[in-house]
């Protein structure tokens, strides 16, 4: 059996999180009742014109710039012409020559090693309305909703290698959207919409094998499981001995198999032009440097710097970069004091698990960076313990009270008064005889017993050194025990 | 030479019937047109640039703030058939 090797290319469609779409200033915004966010110009009515959006130019350039992409000093805006009734003037407005942003890269960390994947453009366009199919008496019912609204087009080189990298691909590149906050990425919810172009090769030929494109996919791990599908399909046809046919083939997740479209063979004929209704957008060197220049920190340096900077591990650091909101959040947390340790620690065990529970992101965290920072305050200064700490933690999260107001309303404040301890201590020992036999047997751990019936005594407020302190001293004192 | 085929792809490009008689009678006509545009072919226009646009305009755009869109029945209004707020269309069919 002759090796092959797999060759993937992605496109990706990002709707852009713009207050208004792409040529009106209709509401660009989802789950509205259908056909309410439309006027003349989304409508495609004859003699409407439409005004580009500024802010989704923006956007682009800025997601061009993430990507490492050769950003466009000239550029305009086509028409790309085919009829469907999601498609209200006939035309599609596109770029065809001239996109917003050419040739970049990304560098995705893989287990091996970091790998770089070439992104061949990065363009804007406006997405189409939606059809829902089961129409009454048959047909389809039109939402024009979505028509118009801004989707930026990022078209990968044919540089991945196999399913988990494209994978990985789409992960980073997911990241560094969610960066720059110009779109909600969600794939589940289709802001984020991916189609891939897949072929194999004998191993070692030049020439690309017959490429195949897959549609239809509504996760990450949907597009993993689709490429390795029709790898495997591929592979088995050639050895069959029969020839790959190009096409356009749907993943169906429940079988998680690919299924040719059976479409009728006809090349697409779009008759691309320039729309006349659109003028020109020129850029200044100067004006790409400025937005590159303000471009937020990259996930991968922000993760490396967080773990030089505060002292974490790099898999801490990796976790709160993973999105900016939350590393965000993190530094904030700094800012109001917290050590980065502390912090990391509490976000990372405790506060995402609550986050996780209440389904809410970190956007929407009842409890503030301030009030972490607090809470690491506490303990930090004996005020409570770390367990008391945990404890009021539920609280700070269902309330977003202040862990200062909790502590007093509940009279949390930790316990070191020693004379208090040493009566709870000597009321373990009257209630726990054996432990000072065990002790006087030379069993040491046996103290242990002790310490914890203290602090249940004290409802877990007194002060965890001291009372191991204070049980160490009358043991020796009273019981003559060199604990 | 523009054939009968040439008529019939670019009619169903752009949705038009034609019968074929139609289809006879415009490949001369189309014929005609595109040879009248052919002299054209005679310029050298390498060293020129592609014309993106005939104004003299760049970076027109507007301000990403929402203003009023149409009522639903408005929007509506000129469809022929409507169903729940939506535009109701004829079976789709690739």
């Amino acid at each position: 059996m002759a090796a092959f090797e797999t060759v993937i290319g992605l496109e990706v469609h990002l709707q852009l999180n713009t207050r208004t779409k792409m040529f009106c200033r209709c509401r660009n915004h989802f789950g509205d009742a259908p056909n309410t966010n439309v006027c003349p110009v989304c409508l495609g009515m004859p003699g409407s014109l439409p005004v580009i959006n500024e802010t989704a130019v923006r956007y682009a350039r800025q997601a061009g710039l993430m990507l490492n992409c050769a950003v466009a000093q000239f550029s305009k805006f086509d028409r790309k012409n085919y009829f469907y009734p999601d498609l209200p003037k006939a035309y599609q407005i596109s770029q065809y020559d001239l996109p917003l942003c050419g040739k970049g890269h990304i560098d995705v960390e893989m287990d091996g090693g970091t790998r770089r994947f070439g992104i061949t453009r990065v363009h804007l366009e406006e997405d189409a309305g939606k059809l829902v199919h089961d129409g009454h008496g048959g047909g389809s019912l039109v939402d024009l909703n979505r028509s118009g609204t801004p989707l930026l087009e990022i078209v990968s080189e044919p540089d991945m290698r196999s399913p988990d990298e494209a994978h990985a691909y789409l992960v980073t590149l997911k990241q560094l959207m969610s960066y720059l906050d110009i779109s909600d990425c969600n794939m589940e919810e289709g802001s984020l919409r991916c189609d891939a172009n897949v072929s194999v090769r004998p191993a070692g030929q030049a020439a690309f094998g017959t490429k195949v494109e897959i549609k239809n996919m509504n996760s990450f791990k949907a597009v993993q499981k689709a490429l390795a599908y029709e790898v495997r399909r591929q592979i088995a046809a050639i050895e069959a001995g029969q020839t790959i046919v190009q096409e356009t083939r749907l993943f169906d997740a429940n079988s998680e198999k690919t299924v040719s479209m059976r479409t009728k063979e006809q090349a697409h004929d779009y008759r691309y032009f320039p729309d006349p209704d659109l003028v020109p957008m020129t850029f200044t060197a100067a004006e790409i440097e400025t937005l590159k220049a303000q471009l937020p920190e990259r996930p991968a340096v922000r993760r490396e710097r967080f773990a030089a900077q505060y002292g974490i591990s790099a898999y801490d650091a990796g976790v709160l970069t993973a999105e900016k909101p939350l590393a965000d959040y993190f530094e904030a947390a700094i800012s109001a004091g917290m050590s980065g340790k502390a912090a990391a620690n509490w976000i990372i065990n405790n506060l995402m698990a609550e986050l996780n529970a209440a389904h809410r992101s970190i956007t929407d965290c009842p409890i503030t960076p301030a009030h972490l920072a607090e809470l690491g305050a506490l303990i930090e200064g004996n005020v409570i313990s770390g367990n008391i700490g945990k404890q009021i933690f539920p609280e700070m999260f269902n309330t977003g009270k202040a862990p200062e107001e909790i502590v007093n309303e509940k009279g949390l404040v930790q316990i070191t008064d020693s004379a208090e301890i040493d009566a709870w201590v000597n009321e373990a020992i009257a209630r726990n005889p054996d432990v000072i036999e065990s002790l006087k047997a030379g069993k040491g751990k046996a103290a242990g017993k002790l310490v914890g019936a203290v602090m249940q005594m004290s409802k877990g407020k007194a002060n965890p050194a001291l009372v191991n302190e204070r049980i160490r001293h009358i043991l020796i004192e009273t019981h003559g025990l060199d604990a | 030479m523009i054939t009968r085929d040439d008529v019939a792809y670019v009619a169903r490009l752009s949705r038009v019937q034609l019968d074929d008689a139609d289809l006879d009678r415009f490949a001369p006509h189309l014929q005609s047109i595109l040879s009248y545009v052919e002299k054209l072919n005679e310029l050298d226009v390498s060293a020129v640039e592609p014309t993106a646009h005939v104004l003299p305009l760049r970076n027109v755009a507007g301000v990403d703030d929402a203003a009023p869109s149409l009522a639903n029945e408005d929007a509506l209004r000129s469809a022929p058939r409507t169903s729940d707020g939506f535009f109701h269309v004829p079976p789709v069919i690739e």
